[in-house]
């Protein structure tokens, strides 16, 4: 369906908007007709922050977490141990597991996982950064934390292989049945592996 | 347990604006002219099992033309217990599965709540089709039993596309190499457990499809299905460590269980080339109803049986005789398309099984006697 603006700079503007992940034509239309009705200042604001964002946005060089300075808050935090490295796909899975505050180790951000149907390979993430950084530094274990689909269990097994010729610890996030679930409804996969995988009970109450 | 499908509900499936059943625990016939959408609606109970046409494996392609979406809905009585199953089928969104109201998030969780077997004119492909058509039966049953199985099939296909993909790409490079050797080792880790249960699936169907040949030939020459996978000859590992240079050359996997077959044989030779309709039919008849056993032992649950155009394949004799074994419980639920209405009733005359007969015609289903 095609839609009749009245006006050329507004229907470029909605063009920009919608191509924005999510946004279809007619939120984008929306979200104009929003900022048009905005006094000028706040519309600069707005444009300037998105442009200012894209501009001076930097990758920490140790993590390559998305950051304002060249190291990021958790690279630079003294009292968060250094021995301790938890593998993600991205800044959104820093900020998981950072909301759970049970973790107090530092990250390394991959920027993806491995899929060759997606065109994404080894050398398209900051692998050999984290290879290097095990080799150099005092590490004592790596956490992978990647999804659990089958490219993230093809990322964490060539991570592995990359490893396991250095004393580092190589550990990986339990997989099991969610807290609050019913057995009854639980997937059987999921409940075969933790039947395999059980704890000891004491370590469910200690921590 | 005996489960049966109690109502079943469609909405802009196939030739069916709507249609509501209320159906026979026993036996129920659709019977109507050709073309007329008897097997339909055996369709829509397929979709209810299994989450897929029988026929038609572009879901989209099932809705009627010009409707949006299409709903089918069933009633199934399991355990004395409902079971609402919900199936909705829309244009550019992912099918829908419920049930009782609640969201499946994946599909094969739902896959063996509801044990089938369907017997149709389509099953001559499984000797006549490619090997492909023989791994997909055997992914068809086993995947009804086996939970397990069905997820590592379908780990084991992603990698597969994955390093198909890889190989195409073809760069030699190291981390390339390094990519494909976690590759392999994911498809030996998904592999090597399809491989056995797919072997153990043939050994113990075998004989039972032997005695059924026996039975429904009257004659004594042996029948085989000879399960074949190239990992019956080397270590998975290894065979693909051996052809990692041919598969670079050629762009896809070689090795592995998406080559697996079964050669169906008659005496010492293949079906396909010696084997005359009428040894093609029992062969296919004795199949089935060996799958139906089968499925039936090993789930301990007894499947819903679908005779696609049952004439096809059974004779007046045949079909009276399955009838008789589903009045003694030897079979659960049964549907049956068959075009000749008064065929049907003699049949159904004779013996004295709870049964349905829906007419079915171009202006609707009439519950025809019961």
């Amino acid at each position: 369906m095609h839609q009749n603006y009245s006006s050329k700079l507004l229907e470029e503007a909605v063009e920009e908007f919608s191509s924005l992940p999510g946004i279809g034509r007619k939120t984008a239309l929306r979200l104009v007709l929003y900022l048009l009705k905005q006094d000028n200042e706040i519309v600069e604001r707005f444009g300037n922050t998105v442009l200012k964002m894209k501009k001076e946005i930097l990758h920490c060089r140790i993590c390559h977490n998305i950051s304002d300075t060249e190291m990021c808050n958790i690279c630079s935090d003294n009292y968060r141990d250094h021995t301790t490295v938890c593998v993600v796909e991205n800044i959104r899975d820093v900020m998981s597991i950072e909301n759970t505050q049970q973790y107090s180790g530092i990250y390394h951000v991959l920027g993806g996982i491995i899929s060759p149907i997606d065109g994404i390979g080894p050398a398209d993430l900051t692998i050999d950064s984290l290879v290097e950084k095990a080799a150099n530094n005092s590490i004592r274990e790596v956490i992978l934390a990647l999804s659990t689909t089958m490219e993230g269990d093809t990322t964490n097994f060539y991570i592995y292989k990359k490893l396991k010729d250095t004393p580092i610890n190589v550990t990986t996030l339990a997989r099991g049945v969610a807290i609050g679930d019913d057995l009854e409804y639980a997937d059987e996969v999921t409940l075969g592996r933790s039947i395999l995988h059980r704890t000891r009970f004491e370590d469910t109450f200690r921590s | 347990m005996i489960m049966h499908l109690a109502k079943l509900s469609v909405i802009n499936f196939k030739n069916y604006a709507q249609a509501d059943l209320e159906l026979s625990a026993k036996i129920n016939c659709f019977v109507g002219e050709n073309g007329v959408g008897k097997t339909n609606l055996l369709d829509a109970i397929h979709y209810l099992a299994l989450c897929k046409s029988n026929l038609n494996p572009v879901d989209t392609q099932n809705i009627s033309y010009d409707a949006e979406f299409s709903v089918i809905q069933g009633v199934f009585d399991r355990k004395e217990k409902e079971e609402t199953i919900y199936c909705s089928i829309r244009r550019n969104k992912k099918k829908q599965f419920k049930r009782n109201q609640k969201d499946y998030k994946r599909l094969a969780e739902h896959i063996g709540l509801i044990p089938l077997v369907m017997i149709s004119p389509a099953d001559y492909i499984l000797i006549q089709g490619g090997s492909e058509e023989r791994r997909k039966w055997m992914n068809g049953v086993i995947g009804q039993y086996d939970r397990i199985y069905l997820e590592n099939m379908i780990s084991y296909n992603r990698i597969l596309t994955q390093r198909n993909k890889l190989l195409k790409e073809n760069n030699n490079s190291s981390a390339s190499r390094d990519v494909l050797e976690v590759l392999d080792a994911q498809l030996v880790q998904y592999g090597e457990p399809v491989y056995q249960a797919r072997r153990d699936f043939v050994d113990r169907l075998t004989p039972v499809f032997q005695r059924y040949y026996q039975h429904v030939s009257g004659n004594k020459e042996e029948v085989k299905l000879n399960y074949f996978s190239q990992l019956m000859e080397s270590d998975f590992e290894a065979a693909l460590r051996s052809s990692r240079q041919k598969d670079l050359i050629v762009q896809y996997t070689t090795t592995g269980i998406h080559k697996d077959d079964i050669s169906m044989d008659l005496g010492e030779h293949p079906l396909k080339k010696t084997g005359s309709q009428g040894q093609q039919k029992t062969y296919l008849v004795a199949l089935k109803l060996a799958e139906f056993e089968f499925m039936q032992e090993t789930m301990q649950n007894t499947p819903i049986l679908l005779l696609d155009d049952v004439f096809d394949k059974f004779d007046a004799f045949r079909v009276k005789q399955i009838i008789q074994l589903v009045a003694e419980n030897r079979f659960g639920q049964i549907f049956i398309t068959d075009t000749n209405e008064t065929r049907m009733m003699n049949i159904l005359k004779e013996i004295p099984a709870e049964h349905r007969v829906f007419k079915i015609t171009k202006e609707g289903i009439i519950l025809q006697h019961s």
